[in-house]
């Protein structure tokens, strides 16, 4: 079985982000990158499922610049078998992300498609879904347990309220929440062993994917900043305040 | 053309987000509302009640159980085109049906909307709600996902809509619901609350959760929340999340015990119309956000608290 795993380059979870002064977006010039956390826990459970047995061979994708090539080497790192970068300098959005991994997903044979559920830059929570709808395949997506036999996977998800299990034919596309599982540091050897993997790189066009943005991005702001309080010394003014300042209680 | 909402519903009828979401359409224009469901006539019954919308259309259907994304949106995409907007709250069906939709209509869905700005332009939170983007649709449907939190819902009755059932045909779909392992709860929903009381890594254990957070919960009818850190320290079960990578709250009153206010929880919380911080570190980030900051342990204010109310 193979399995393709979508990867993004974003701007490290703590980097604490600048909007610029001309509010056209946040600051990334000089600014730590560094692998989709969601993404990360992805690439963990697809490792995990090529350990069990379950998968033969693991194709990590990154859409971005040629940048992005450092993104799938620490997937690779973790042990993804081979990269495939589809480069391009321009902003991409959910909807052309998903026309690019359709492409690859039927070149390539795949039978499940991994990705994190969403990029902690545009938080959009959309690829995934997406992806399964332009496949016409099932999705069990913001997945926190995620076991595959005959042909069919099942997925636990993150839902309001609780948990809830759904069963998916495969192919399927899979999208991972926070506690699917802890994704595993790349030891030295196998940084080293990843050097050596391939990575092979296509443009936009050569996927026949139009990438134009159906989204324009007017203006990018600080949100307004909340002003502290006041401190309380005990709690009873703490209820007094509630009561009768605030009048919330 | 007029705006479509999807109505979010569940054993005690719609949904507070689903009315969150009504409000923001009603900015649009003339709404019509959509119940998708197994057995649903009772839900659109009181989706009709609800103040903003002129119709109500009922897709009834034993495929169209549980919330799956598959069939739900497969049934939108056959009639969308007669809507300008199609609008679901951010919900876990919401998240996990439009972005889907949006694909089969060739459109790029626009998540997590805060504000709207005209008919093709709205705000959303990107970078965990560290920055507002402002952006522009050129797709000729807008498939739109809303932060609950940002628009006040519409009340419950007062409207008088029309009621009309839409046909659906058996679709064979690969997907199937097995179960659902739902919190068991006596207090509000987390995104419906007007009282949160949420505990953090300072509460030490578990046990705490239910020792101390608990009493004081209970006598304000609060719902119970916790922060990232608590959650991935097992002292709360993952729905009890609040901040970017779980709940969006915005409560009358929030009191946030033992939590130092990382970036990601802050962005779950900030819309709160007051904030409490109970910490003992005097220098948290959280009490940059609060109204009311009580340097204090924990383990004697809550206590306190409960007796004082």
């Amino acid at each position: 079985m193979k399995l393709l795993v979508a990867v993004k380059r974003v701007v490290d979870y703590n980097v604490k982000v600048r909007v610029k002064a001309d509010k056209t977006g946040v600051e990334t010039a000089g600014v730590k990158m560094s692998m989709n956390p969601f993404d990360e826990i992805a690439v963990e459970e697809a490792v995990r499922l090529k350990e069990k047995g379950v998968a033969s061979e693991i194709v990590v994708v990154s859409i971005g610049p040629s940048q992005a090539q450092e993104t799938i080497r620490t997937a690779l790192a973790m042990g993804a078998d081979r990269g495939i970068l589809v480069e391009t300098d321009t902003i991409v959005e959910p909807l052309a992300v998903a026309k690019l991994l359709k492409a690859l997903a039927v070149k390539e044979g795949a039978d499940v498609v991994l990705l994190g559920k969403q990029a902690i830059d545009d938080d959009m929570n959309a690829t995934g879904q997406m992806l399964a709808a332009l496949l016409d395949w099932p999705q069990g997506t913001f997945a926190s347990n995620v076991s595959i036999a005959n042909g069919v996977a099942t997925v636990i998800r993150e839902v309001d309220g609780g948990l809830e299990t759904v069963e998916l034919s495969l192919p399927a596309v899979v999208t991972a929440d926070l506690r699917l599982n802890e994704p595993r540091y790349a030891s030295l050897p196998n940084i080293m062993k990843a050097r050596k993997k391939p990575i092979e790189t296509h443009k936009p066009a050569d996927l026949g994917v139009d990438v134009t943005p159906r989204l324009t991005t007017i203006s990018v702001a600080e949100p307004p900043a909340r002003k502290a309080g006041i401190k309380v010394p005990d709690v009873a003014t703490l209820v007094d305040k509630l009561r009768n300042e605030a009048k919330v209680i | 053309m007029t705006a479509l909402v999807v109505l979010d519903f569940d054993a005690n009828g719609i949904k507070q987000p689903a009315r969150s979401a009504l409000a923001a359409a009603c900015k649009l224009g003339e709404v019509h509302g959509l119940v998708i469901g197994n057995g649903v006539a009772h839900i659109a019954e009181a989706a009709a009640k609800l103040p903003g919308l002129t119709k109500v259309l009922v897709a009834d259907h034993p495929d169209l159980d549980h919330e799956l994304a598959e069939p739900a949106a497969a049934l939108l995409a056959q009639f969308a085109s007669n809507h300008s907007h199609i609008l679901q709250a951010s919900t876990a069906m919401g998240k996990n049906v439009m972005p889907r939709l949006a694909a089969l209509l060739d459109v790029q869905s626009i998540s997590d909307i805060c504000a709207i700005v005209d008919a093709d332009t709205f705000v959303r939170p990107i970078y965990a709600g560290n920055a507002l983007a402002t952006v522009k649709s050129s797709d000729a449907i807008k498939v739109i996902t809303v932060r609950a939190a940002s628009f006040d819902p519409v009340a419950v009755d007062g409207g008088n809509a029309v009621i009309e059932t839409i046909a659906v045909a058996d679709v064979a779909h690969r997907s199937k619901y097995l179960s659902s392992e739902l919190s068991k709860s006596e207090r509000p929903e987390l995104t419906a609350a007007r009282v949160i009381v949420s505990g953090g890594r300072g509460m030490q254990d578990g046990a705490n959760f239910g020792k101390l957070i608990d009493p004081v919960a209970d006598k304000l009818g609060a719902a119970v929340g916790a922060s990232r850190a608590a959650v991935d320290a097992g002292f709360a079960p993952n729905d009890f999340q609040v901040g970017q990578t779980g709940k969006i709250v915005a409560p009358e009153l929030y009191i946030a015990v033992g939590i130092s206010g990382a970036i990601q929880h802050l962005a779950g919380m900030k819309d709160s119309k007051v904030i409490v911080a109970i910490n003992k570190d005097e220098e948290a980030p959280i009490f940059q956000v609060a109204d009311y900051g009580l340097v204090a342990d924990l383990f004697q204010a809550l206590p306190e608290l409960e007796k004082a109310l």
